[in-house]
Parts: structure tokens; C-alpha cells; sequence
């Protein structure tokens, strides 16, 4: 089902022409515009896939690309990810059953030359970090290049309704959409070149030069060339063990948000959240908003773990919240119709004979996320695990500069953390890119050190602390 | 460990609680016009209160420390409830044996002037009715929320803070 009225957005003005795509034969209708896995999920399709060794039906997880389980067979090519790839007229969608091949009759696209881009910073990622790092290496004086694999740049800003915290002049009280509305004409104005539907594959090193490889829209071959890049990759939602969690139902909450917000399609009738961070807070004021029932909020610590505020704007409109609560399992036949909850003691065992029934078609699961660090992997950036900051992350300097001489990182991949402060690494990065890339002036050092202090700032409140620990093991000199 | 707050534990303040992180006016005060109240206990990184105050009464030692209002400066301008990312500014005005609560309304649909409203606690429970008296729509509102201000008993100040609105 498509939201039509909501207090913050305006669904019809992002919903292009309607053309048809075809499920299994049967005809859908879809907007241009809309990705498929959005699509089939207001057209009430729910399971994507079934699991190659069990069958167990799959759902969406993550919804921007990162996960693996709204692969389906588009236009006879198998394990395509729906979540970010757009609706064309025509289209044929399948689900996938046993092991995807791909199809004998058809022929491999004819070899040709790859288009080579060539730029002083290339930027990996269009979500804050990203953008903000695009902005200011550009100013900063370097040819820039910014690719992203989601249809829209903003990363994850385009679902957040929220007023954003911090100082005005870093966006306080400005709602995350409008940001990535304000970031994207920031970018335009200035000569910075952009592919979307492109994902980064690889990051290579030839010398002193830096090598992207992508591929747009599932097929055409690009090369980035740059003298430095910048990872602003991102992160990927956790999963928590419990059973059937991979019932079609247990999204991440992210999904949730990107159904909902960024493309107005109702995610269910009644959910339960775990997690009351501020993902799973704002969630539930989000949801409460679209129309949809929250039925509560469980967190397994003793307390809320985000910012109080948001807490009691959930409270105040009647959604409880349990602390030391935890899921123990999802129940339903092929999807999530029922969640079992059971108070947790001070050993974080399950108290006997609290258990809770809700009937809920959705759990979302708001249980933290995990840096996308792939490509910086891959590439030899060296790796320490730190909790703090969400796993496993890279070292770098105070410049946002990884152990590989001219690869840079900045907003969640370099450690999970919040917008306010990926765009200030973002700023940093790209400033940082655009000396090593040796076209920016020393006197880009002050704005270095200005966003620097920012960081410090915003940083040195208690909810800074964690970070601040983990951010101690992973910046060099 | 340290002791954990209650409003940590359950998401909302008491007024018992809220009294141990904020001083509220006097009655004299809430008398003499509408005046800002900051429900914000914990130290966040977040200023736009204090920097769009016109009159300088919102106090923060820094960006992390909780906003303080001196209420002798504040005159009652609701931009601060207005900006608030957080939704945690209200406004409260005695009015004879009435109070009007102002508050922010980020739900559809958004009161009319002169409407009757269900009321609600800051733990969703309905309290009350009663009558919407001003309406800051959206396109108005200095933060993009509407802020709408409430009539209500008296004795209900200090509990309402948010409304229903039920149409047939």
C-alpha cells in the first residue's frame, strides 16, 4: 500500500509516470522513479526469494543494496538487487528458487572500451560525508568525481524526517531530508561530476595512482581514475539471533525508514522495534507519523540508549518502551505474524514466565550498524577492530588519511557515529584529498583544523565519550 | 556503575523529576505571559534554542550543557519551540483558572483554531479535552514543525504535552 497524506512529506511530487512491470506474468503497476523491491512491496509482495539449501522465504534486510536478500531474477538476469535498481516499463521479475544461473541463450554483452573518468579526488559514496567531502575538494581547487550505487544521492539523509542537533551552522533544527535537498544543490553548483546507479567493485592502486572500477547500472563498465579517493561507503545494519529472524517481517530499521520515507510505501499495520537507540526512537516516531501502530519498543539494556528526547516524543503519543526486554522469536507461517518478548534480569537471562505476545506483521530490528569498510579491505588499508566505533575500521590520521598514501575514509565507514559528524570528516577528507592530490593551497589547512575543532565539540559531551575511546585506538599522528 | 535515572529507564519525565534538572517559574510568572520550558535533562550536543533565543534567555555554558531559561527575559515568542529538534520546548501561560500549553505538532491532522482536542500525558494517556487557541502552521513555523497552543484546566499544565485530534 502507497502512504498518500503525511505530515512532513510529499509523496506525489517524487512519484514519476506509472508504467508496468510484470511479477511471475502478472502485471504491476509501478512509478518511475520507484525502485523494483519497492514496488512489488506496495503491490503487497513481500518474499523476494527462497533460501537455495532450506527454501525459507527471504524479505528485504537492509534496502540500500548492501545485503543480499531482495535478490531477484530481473529480465532473465538472476541475483539482481532490487532494492536499487529502478523500475523500467516491462520489466520481467522472478523469484529465485534454486542456485541462480545465469541464462545459456543469452549472449555477454560485446566487449568494448570502458569509459575512463579521470579526476584529482574521486569520491566513493553520496551520502553526507560524501557529499560534504565532494563539495570541499572541489572548493579546495581538485577535478572531482563522486559515485554512489543508489538511484539518489543523500545516502541515508533522504529518509530522515528529523530536525538534525548540533549548531545551526552545521544544520541544527534542519530536517535530514532538506539537507540532502541543500548538500545536492551545493554539489551542482559546482563542477563536480556525479554517477548514480554505480557501484564501486574495486579500488586498486597503480603506483601513485588510484584506480575505481564500477559498473552502472549492473552492466556498463567505468573507470575512475584519481590521484586520491575518498571511502565514504557507509554502513550496513546488524542482525541479532533469534528465531526465525529471517522471516520475511524482521527488517532493519533502515529498510523500514527507506520504504516509508523515501518512496511512501506502507511497511505494515502494526510493528514492534528492538532497540532504543536513536535509530529505533526516531523509527517509531516515524512510523507513528505514517499511520502505523507501533506496538512498543524493547531494549535489552537497562536503559535508553538514545538521546531522551526522542524518547519521550514517543512516549507522550502512548508507545511504550520496555527496557531489559529482549526478542525471544518471531512466529508466522512464510511471514512475521506474531513477536515473542520476555523481560531480561540483571544476568541478562530471560526471567521465566514474562513472555509477551504482540501481534505485529513487522519487527525491525534498530540494533546498531557495522562500518562498510570492503573497499578499503581490499585495497591494504590496515584494519583494527574497535567496538567502539561499530567493528572493524581502518587507521588513519587526524586528516581522515588511511595507512594507503592518498586513500581516505570519513562518516560511518570510518566509524559509526552520526551525520553532524560525517560531514565534518566528509569536510576534512576532502580538503585532506585535495592537498595529497596537490591541488589545493596550504592555507586549506585552517579549514582543516576549524572542522577539527567542530568535531571536538560536538564530541565532548557524554554521548562523545564511546567514540572518543574508540577513536583513540585508530587515529595515528 | 552509576544509578541509572528513571527517565532513562521509562522515556519520560515526571514533574518530580523534571523539577531535579530544570527550576520552574512561579506562579507569578506564568501568569504575567507565556514563558519557555525546557524538558531537555540530558547533555546533548545541540544549540539552536540558545542561538535563535531574541533575547539571550536561553543559557548554555557550552554545546553539550542543558539549556537553561531565565525567565524574567523570556517573552514568550515560541521560537525556541519552534527550532527545537528535539520537540522538548513547551510553553506554559495561566489564565485565570485555565493554563495554555503550547507545544509542538508534527502529526496529521493539525488542529484547527478553536477545535476540540483529546489530551494527552507524557505517557500518551488522555487526561482531558481542550480547545486549540493558536495554530503556527508548518510553512510558518521557524524549525518547519507547527506549533499549536492548548487551553486546558489548570490543574492540567503540567501533565499535557501532546494532543489527539479525533474527527469524525
Amino acid at each position: 500500500m502507497r502512504l498518500s497524506e503525511h505530515p512532513i512529506l510529499n509523496f506525489e511530487r517524487i512519484r514519476g509516470k506509472e508504467v508496468t512491470i510484470y511479477f511471475e506474468g502478472k502485471p504491476i503497476k509501478a512509478h518511475e522513479g520507484e525502485t523494483i523491491a519497492m514496488a512489488l512491496y506496495a503491490a503487497g509482495v513481500k518474499t523476494f526469494q527462497h533460501s537455495i539449501e532450506k527454501h525459507r522465504p527471504r524479505g528485504l534486510f537492509c534496502a540500500i543494496g548492501k545485503c543480499s536478500s531482495c535478490l531477484m531474477k530481473v529480465n532473465g538476469i538472476p541475483n539482481v538487487r532490487t532494492c536499487i535498481t529502478l523500475v523500467e516499463e516491462g520489466m520481467q521479475i522472478e523469484r529465485q528458487k534454486e542456485k541462480p544461473m545465469l541464462p545459456k541463450t543469452m549472449k555477454p554483452p560485446k566487449w568494448k572500451e570502458p569509459q575512463r573518468i579521470e579526476a584529482d579526488v574521486v569520491v566513493i559514496g553520496g551520502g553526507p560525508a560524501g557529499m560534504m567531502a565532494a563539495i570541499n575538494a572541489s572548493d579546495a581547487g581538485a577535478k572531482v568525481v563522486l559515485l554512489d550505487e543508489n538511484p539518489m544521492l543523500g545516502g541515508q539523509l533522504v529518509k530522515q524526517t528529523h530536525k538534525f542537533f548540533g549548531k545551526r551552522e552545521q544544520f541544527a533544527g534542519v530536517r535530514g531530508i532538506k539537507i540532502a535537498e541543500i548538500l545536492q544543490e551545493e554539489l551542482k553548483k559546482r563542477n563536480v561530476e556525479i554517477f548514480l546507479e554505480t557501484s564501486a567493485l574495486m579500488l586498486l592502486q597503480n603506483g601513485e595512482e588510484k584506480l575505481v572500477v564500477g559498473v552502472k547500472k549492473n552492466k556498463e563498465l567505468v573507470e575512475f581514475k584519481g590521484k586520491t579517493v575518498v571511502v565514504a561507503t557507509g554502513a550496513m545494519e546488524r542482525m541479532i539471533p533469534f528465531e526465525n529472524n529471517d522471516l520475511p517481517g524482521v527488517y532493519g530499521a533502515g529498510a523500514i525508514q527507506t520504504l516509508m520515507n523515501t518512496y511512501g510505501v506502507k511497511p505494515g499495520d502494526r510493528v514492534l522495534i528492538v532497540g532504543a537507540g536513536n535509530v529505533g526512537l526516531i523509527l517509531a516516531y516515524q512510523l507513528y507519523q505514517a499511520g502505523v501502530k507501533v506496538e512498543a519498543i524493547v531494549e535489552a539494556m537497562p536503559k535508553i540508549g538514545g538521546y531522551f528526547v526522542h524518547a519521550a516524543k514517543v512516549r507522550r503519543l502512548g508507545i511504550p518502551i520496555l527496557t531489559r526486554h529482549t526478542i525471544l522469536r518471531a512466529e508466522g507461517n512464510e511471514k512475521v505474524e506474531r513477536a515473542i518478548v520476555a523481560q531480561l534480569d540483571e544476568k541478562w537471562n530471560v526471567i521465566p514466565g514474562t513472555e509477551k505476545v504482540f501481534d505485529v506483521d513487522v519487527i525491525a530490528l534498530a540494533v546498531g550498524l557495522r562500518p562498510s569498510i570492503e573497499l578499503l579491505h581490499q585495497v591494504g588499508c590496515q584494519i583494527k577492530y574497535v567496538p567502539e566505533l561499530g567493528g572493524h575500521v581502518v587507521i588513519r590520521d587526524s586528516r581522515m588519511e588511511t595507512t594507503v598514501k592518498g586513500i581516505f575514509v570519513a562518516g560511518d565507514s570510518a566509524g559509526i557515529e552520526e551525520a553532524t559528524t560525517a560531514m565534518l570528516e566528509g569536510k576534512i577528507a576532502g580538503i585532506g584529498a585535495a592537498l595529497i592530490a596537490g591541488v589545493a593551497s596550504s592555507e586549506w589547512l585552517k579549514k582543516i583544523e576549524e572542522a577539527q575543532k567542530e568535531l571536538e565539540v560536538f564530541r565532548s559531551g557524554p554521548f562523545g565519550r564511546k567514540v572518543l575511546e574508540g577513536l583513540k585506538k585508530v587515529v595515528v599522528k | 556503575m552509576s544509578e541509572i535515572p528513571q527517565y532513562l529507564k521509562e522515556g519520560f519525565l515526571s514533574v518530580e523529576e523534571l523539577k531535579e534538572y530544570v527550576e520552574l517559574p512561579d506562579e507569578d510568572r506564568l501568569r504575567q505571559r507565556p514563558v519557555a520550558i525546557p524538558e531537555c535533562p540530558q547533555e546533548i550536543p545541540c544549540t539552536p534554542c540558545a542561538e535563535i533565543c531574541p533575547t539571550n534567555a536561553v543559557l548554555m555554558e557550552h554545546p553539550n550543557a542543558l539549556p537553561v531559561v531565565e525567565y524574567e527575559k523570556c517573552i514568550g515568542c515560541s521560537l525556541c519551540v519552534q527550532i527545537c529538534p528535539g520537540l522538548a520546548f513547551f510553553m506554559v501561560h495561566y489564565i485565570g483558572n485555565k493554563a495554555r500549553v503550547t507545544m509542538p505538532h508534527e502529526i496529521l491532522p493539525v488542529p484547527k483554531v478553536g477545535e476540540e482536542v483529546i489530551l494527552l500525558s507524557r505517557v500518551g494517556e488522555e487526561v482531558g479535552k481542550g480547545k486549540v487557541v493558536t495554530v503556527i502552521p508548518r510553512e510558518k513555523s521557524k524549525g518547519d514543525t507547527p506549533i499549536i497552543t492548548v487551553e486546558m484546566p489548570l490543574k492540567l499544565a503540567w501533565d499535557v504535552r501532546a494532543v489527539k485530534v479525533v474527527r469524525e
